[in-house]
């Protein structure tokens, strides 16, 4: 907070006072601003629940409802699995890409520009019908008909594993390019500092560049599983579970489209937010050392937010 | 055993079509201080690196501790260095940036800690106690929390200096380590190099502190564009040099 007195002057014009009072600006335009947003909000909400279109009672029956419940827990681990599927394998093909070895970069690049240029709706459909262009897999070395392993397609790609594998290589596309920009931003001279003190290069990407590529990362990743979140409902059109498929199975037989659809946007809308609170921490974690470091958590700047815009006040956050 | 610290002959280096070294001849014996001195652009960084492989040189030899930089002699052959070998070699030779390079997102202990239990792999009881005698030796017992964005230049060279003796090296580089400090904290900083060379240390400095080669240096070797123009005892050399090249260099710098 500020302070509110400060001793006078050495110099100048002789005040009769040693110490002065502090008139803050007064913001009145934020203040009528900040009065008539909350009013317009205020009457949108009343709108929207006086609509009786939107069956209210439909959305309270269906919120926690069995099957929407299943849904909710399959599209929360698809989304877990296919992230980690994503940032497991695009980490590793990001450091192929910046490895020197030309075939370790041609394959990754190779690897971004199919799953990155075609439509994710394409892969999950690929990947649900595989089964249709190879009926069996098997493991063994190529041209010489030995086999270690060998199954039917369709036991091995269930619709789950089918969604998982193309939102987890899709994803691992698009965190490479992550990952690569995070790497990129760490100061060569790191690597060299770690490389001086004997540290092998996959040790000084572990404990000396990732690190420190986190904080370059994690705003992106966390828009990247949001993103997650939400495109799991496209694993519907291969018949894998998720929250969207159910509810599309609801309104398919009782009609409730809109009040269904409600329901849905408001579980999507409590994993985003539930989200935060682990980007917020990791944000935080991997700041040590930088001068923002500190810097106040969200939720406290959400809370204050609004306050001291309606009262007027503009103390500065503080970063203890 | 008697092979001198560092021996060059010849030592070549190139990027692209820009020759960097031309020739370098140089001999360090075990204990010795000594001290690069040249412009900017003469290649002295370059070779500074080359010794501890992170350049690696064109041609003509190069031995630290009477092993040939980079390769593991066989008979009458010269094998190349695994990754895990070369690295093995540069735990012996610490080396100190112009820039510091300490890691931004470790405290001043963990910095000097971290080789210790990753590399070398020491219990961390045990580093922990040696790496706070290190910060103690370099003046920095009371900041061993801190991360090094809430240190002073001179302290974080302090701890880049402590950091690499951790690994307890046979030989020191010294990469301008005092150029990107304010001119005040310069002292702490050539104090603690100034007691590392009297407790025996080995080391290639590369500096413009012409006062610090004077009293410090057991040999002062001057390099402009890729060549070692003039050597020897610092007190000559820096006094009367026989050199004209290397007469307006010092000039400039003093
Ligand atoms: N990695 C590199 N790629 C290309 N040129 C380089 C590289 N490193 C150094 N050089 C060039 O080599 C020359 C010598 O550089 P350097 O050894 O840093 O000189 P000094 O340390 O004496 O100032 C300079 O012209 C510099 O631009
Ligand atoms: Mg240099």
């Amino acid at each position: 907070m500020t302070t509110t007195h400060v001793g006078a002057p050495h110099t100048g014009a002789p005040l009769a006072p040693d110490t002065f009072e502090i008139v803050p600006v007064h913001h009145w335009g934020r203040r009528l601003s900040a009065v008539g947003a909350v009013a317009a909000l205020a009457g949108l909400i009343g709108s929207l629940a006086k609509n009786g279109n939107l069956h209210w009672d439909v959305v309270g029956h269906y919120l926690f409802a069995g099957l929407i419940f299943d849904g909710l827990v399959t599209t929360l681990w698809l989304t877990a699995a296919a992230m980690t599927v994503g940032l497991a394998l695009g980490t590793l093909v990001a450091v192929m890409r910046l490895s020197d070895n030309p075939v370790l970069y041609g394959l990754s690049s190779l690897f971004v520009w199919v799953f990155r240029g075609t439509p994710l709706l394409v892969q999950i459909i690929f990947w649900g019908y595989a089964g249709a262009l190879y009926h069996h897999v098997m493991i063994g070395v190529p041209f010489t008909g030995v086999t270690f392993f060998q199954a039917d397609t369709n036991a091995l790609l269930t619709p789950s594993v089918a969604a998982l594998l193309a939102l987890g290589l899709n994803e691992a596309a698009y965190t490479s390019e992550i990952v690569r920009a995070g790497i990129r931003s760490v100061d060569p001279g790191q690597t060299e500092a770690a490389h001086s003190l004997g540290m092998r290069p996959a040790l000084t990407m572990r404990r000396i560049v990732l690190p420190q590529a986190m904080r370059v990362i994690i705003p992106p990743l966390g828009n990247e599983t949001i993103n997650m979140l939400k495109m799991t409902a496209l694993v519907s059109v291969i018949a894998a579970h998720d929250l969207m498929s159910n509810i599309q199975d609801v309104y398919g037989q009782n009609y409730q489209v809109i009040p269904m659809l409600v329901v849905a946007s408001l579980w999507y809308l409590a994993l985003v937010s539930a989200l935060s609170v682990p980007q917020a921490w990791l944000e935080r974690r991997y700041g040590r050392g930088t001068a923002r470091g500190a810097e106040i958590s969200p939720l406290r700047r959400l809370c204050a937010g609004p306050l001291t815009a309606l009262l007027g006040r503009t103390h500065k956050e503080e970063g203890r | 055993m008697n092979a001198p610290m560092v021996h060059a002959e010849g030592v070549r280096k190139h990027f692209g079509k820009l020759q960097v070294l031309k020739g370098i001849d140089l001999t360090v014996e075990r204990g010795q201080v000594c001290c690069l001195l040249g412009p900017s652009g003469s290649g002295k960084s370059t070779f500074l690196r080359c010794i501890n492989h992170l350049e690696k040189i064109d041609g003509g030899r190069l031995s630290v501790d009477g092993e040939p930089v980079g390769y593991r002699p066989q008979g009458t052959r010269l094998h190349e260095l695994r990754e895990r070998e070369v690295a093995a070699r540069r735990r012996d030779i610490g080396m100190v940036f112009q820039r510091f390079n300490l890691f931004p997102h470790m405290t001043a202990l963990e910095n000097v800690m971290e080789a210790p239990v990753k590399v070398a792999g020491t219990a961390r009881e045990r580093a922990r106690d040696e790496a706070r005698a290190l910060l103690d030796q370099v003046g920095l017992a009371d900041r061993e929390g801190h991360y090094p964005a809430e240190l002073s230049g001179g302290q974080q060279q302090r701890v880049a200096i402590a950091r690499a003796l951790a690994m307890k090296p046979k030989l020191m580089l010294f990469d301008e380590p005092t150029s990107a400090l304010d001119p005040e904290l310069v002292g702490d900083v050539l104090d603690v190099m100034r007691r590392l060379a009297d407790d025996g240390m080995t080391m290639v400095v590369v500096t413009h502190e012409i006062g610090f080669a004077r009293e410090v240096g057991d040999l002062a070797v001057f390099m402009d564009e890729g060549v070692v123009v003039e050597s020897g005892d610092p007190r000559r050399v820096l006094a009367e040099p026989e050199q004209e090249r290397t007469r307006a260099f010092l000039s400039k710098v003093l």
